[in-house]
């Protein structure tokens, strides 16, 4: 096998530009790979504010009758640290991920519209500014703000201006609509970037399964983001003309709201995990040297999940009451869209099969990720049970449920995928000790948290309250849920101390330092501003190996 | 390593690809059309739910000269697309002209509705779930179609610079998709306003 490093460009050394220069060029930039790195660097900074949020809420937790935060507080941290998480961390980190890897993956020079690209990204990014703006400007401008406090999937009657004085809802609704229309835009340009800028030879069934999975993730959020839009809309003009579309006392209705957030609020987990999965099937084949197992199959399963995962959304809502019929059809839904992600499950695990593992930071989080995400899909399965939804939902077994998918699931992949491609991004190796001592507290911080918060859902916890009273039985379980905390933002330290460490320590990576199979890994790192010195041409779905091995190249089997 | 390198495959490869602005264009119009989705569907579920009057029935009159006009827009646009592939830039910019009139008129209409409901009928936005369902519903759609107009007045305008040529077919036909997205969405209105809302 030869070294790709043999290839590499010479990287000519220049005076460094001034400071305000260089940020100009950043502010400025309609380079896929500049704004996927300010996307990523945003929910960085996002995450590490969401989390605070969330040890504030753990702390008024550790122990019944604490006043840590007072109730009003409580519901302010609850509702920004959801809103927050979804929107302004996950998105953005998976929007980045795709706008920096898609156009490098399918061989094309920048994604299909630059220009909305960067549109998109600063409409996401003022869309997080202003929400935290409502700590400021929520009661008028002279700085007695408060931040939203309706929850993250702001129930109505709760939104109405009777029961939100004040401006912090209108805060969190334009918000909401300004990064939403964002986020249209980039799910726009993913879907043209991967139909119309794959280099020459890239079938659509010879792409990475990244550029399938992001675009299938992509139509999801054209068709969920838009009603989420739709409802902003409604909202503000009962807020704001005085409409009656969830007032209730005109005629309106709140289980509507219900639904139409919803109708954004279900597919909106598959748009967070299809990325997910697109990161650990390309991080997994690698790290155990075999292609990915039923690739064909992988791509149809996820097809499945985009078409079924339209049609579940109102499992959210059988506590509401809306009748056998209407229940039964979303269990069955519900409990069909395990089909194709069980599907992918097995995929992987046969692609570990008989490979030979090699146990580096990116496939600990993968591994990891496989676990944890069958254990979150297997509440998911019981909570797809009506009957088992009316004793437990609204509980902190819910709770936990969606923080395994999110945390265990999608977080673990994002953290898999960051250790996997920063050296690409950065031309610079993290450092393994760090990478796996990152993974270790983490890991033992999300199970202390999230295993042991199952607990007091079942033993009848409901989410949301501010304080509880002693001697039910839930003390001890939220005490170890809170310890759990610790560990994880340790973790998140030691990630950030990684980061660093990368950037004045690291030793170069060079173009492919996994001897990898798709194209980034065939220019330098970080690669240069036109990405390919001459655009690629492909015959099969790994020409990078077609590359090193010229005498068994994979064409020959697909 | 350099990307020259990365030619892999022997001889010419045909390769087609879709072109990116109408694939950008469709996935503007599905969005889109989900955001209509969302207000149609709580337009017919609020359908005879207001608890105060005026009623539909009441106050809407069927605005069928302006429909047509709306409708008829998108024969003209098509045209107007069809004229600049062929390279006949007058007969382009006289039915481009004559679209951008006929959505004009669409718009006069609506607004001389919307004058009359509120000054003579004294139905707003506030009154009822009945108003705040219709000026949602079809002040989305105009503000679509005031969208429409402007993008067409920016084309116009360039036209008349002299600066249109049969080279920017492809870009005018995408424009006109999204002309024809607008006129299919007024059916869908007004079916759910006139017809089975009232």
């Amino acid at each position: 096998m030869m070294s790709t490093d043999a290839f590499a460009l010479p990287r000519p050394e220049l005076a460094p530009r001034p400071i305000v220069a260089r940020l100009h060029d950043w502010v400025t930039t309609v380079d896929h790979k500049r704004l996927g790195i300010l996307y990523i660097i945003y929910a960085l900074v996002f995450l590490v504010i969401a989390g605070i949020e969330a040890t504030v809420i753990r702390l008024q937790l550790i122990r019944p009758h604490n006043d840590f935060v007072s109730p009003q507080v409580f519901n302010r941290m609850f509702t920004m640290h959801g809103t927050t998480m979804i929107f302004f961390v996950v998105m953005p980190f998976l929007f980045g991920f795709a706008n920096y890897l898609i156009p490098l993956m399918i061989g094309a020079r920048d994604m299909a519209f630059p220009r909305l690209n960067a549109f998109s990204f600063w409409m996401t990014a003022f869309g997080g500014l202003l929400l935290y703006f409502s700590l400021v400007g929520a009661n008028g401008l002279y700085g007695a703000g408060n931040a939203p406090d309706v929850g993250w999937f702001a129930y109505a009657p709760l939104t109405s201006r009777t029961f939100s004085v004040g401006h912090s809802t209108d805060f969190w609704t334009l918000a909401l609509l300004v990064s939403g229309f964002g986020s249209i835009g980039t799910a726009i340009n993913i879907v043209a970037t991967v139909l119309c800028m794959r280099c020459p030879g890239m079938t659509l069934a010879k792409m990475p399964l990244f550029s399938w999975l992001n675009l299938v993730m992509a139509g999801l959020v054209i068709l969920a983001v838009s009603p989420l839009t739709a409802a902003q809309i409604m909202l503000l003009v009962d807020r704001y003309l005085g409409g009656h579309f969830f007032d209730t006392q005109a005629g309106g209705s709140a289980v509507i709201w219900m639904h139409f957030f919803w109708i954004f609020g279900h597919p909106e987990v598959y748009v967070l995990v299809l990325p997910a999965f697109a990161f650990v099937s390309e991080i997994i084949p690698v790290f155990s040297r075999k292609p990915i197992f039923g690739y064909s199959v992988m791509v149809g399963a996820t097809v499945a999940i985009g078409f079924i995962s339209m049609s579940v959304w109102a499992h959210h809502m059988f506590t509401v009451g809306m009748g056998a019929n209407v229940n039964t059809f979303f269990v069955l839904s519900t409990m069909a869209i395990a089909v194709p992600t069980g599907i992918k499950i097995f995929n992987w695990l046969a692609t570990m099969w008989g490979g030979k593992i090699e146990f580096k930071t990116p496939m600990l989080f993968c591994i990891a990720f496989l676990f944890q995400f069958l254990a979150a899909g297997l509440t998911g399965v019981m909570l797809s049970v009506a009957p088992f939804t009316w004793h437990l939902g609204n509980s902190y077994f819910v709770v936990a449920h969606f923080h395994y998918v999110i945390v265990g699931g999608i977080l673990f992949a994002l953290f898999g995928a960051f250790y996997y491609w920063l050296p690409k991004m950065s031309g610079k190796m993290y450092s393994e000790a760090l990478g796996k001592l990152h993974f270790l507290l983490f890991f033992i911080g999300f199970h202390l948290t999230f295993d042991f918060m199952h607990i007091p859902g079942l033993l009848g916890m409901p989410r949301r309250i501010y304080t509880y009273e002693p001697g039910r039985g839930w003390d001890v379980w939220n005490f170890i849920v809170t310890v759990g905390v610790f560990f994880q933002a340790a973790g998140i330290l030691v990630f950030l101390g990684n980061l660093l460490w990368s950037h004045f320590r690291g030793k170069a990576a060079g173009s492919d330092p996994w001897d990898a199979w798709t194209l980034e890994w065939s220019t330098n790192s970080p690669p240069p501003a036109y990405n390919f010195a001459s655009i690629p041409v492909v015959k099969s779905r790994r020409p990078l190996w077609d590359l090193k091995h010229p005498a068994d190249p994979d064409w020959n089997y697909e | 390593m350099n990307a020259t390198s990365m030619t892999v495959a022997e001889g010419r490869i045909e390769w087609d690809r879709p072109a990116r602005g109408r694939i950008g264009m469709f996935g503007l119009i599905a969005a889109e059309a989900a955001i209509f989705t969302i207000f149609v569907v709580a337009y017919l579920f609020y359908v005879g739910r207001s608890l105060t009057g005026p009623m539909p029935k009441d106050v809407l009159s069927v605005p069928v000269f302006y429909t047509i006009c709306l409708l008829s827009s998108s024969l003209t646009i098509h045209l107007a697309a069809k004229s600049l592939r062929r390279g006949s830039v007058l007969s382009f910019g006289i039915l481009w002209l004559a679209t951008i009139a006929l959505g004009a008129a669409f718009l006069y209409g609506t607004a001389t509705e919307w004058h009359r409901l509120i000054y003579k009928e004294g139905l707003t936005i506030s009154t009822n779930l009945f108003g705040t369902t219709y000026y949602s519903l079809v002040g989305l759609h105009g503000f679509h179609v005031v969208a429409g107009l402007v993008s067409l007045s920016i084309v116009m305008a360039l036209t008349l610079l002299g600066s249109v040529g049969s080279e920017h077919a492809e870009r005018v036909d995408v424009l006109s998709l999204y002309w024809h997205f607008v006129d299919a969405v007024w059916i869908v209105v007004f079916t759910v306003v006139y017809v089975i809302g009232r």
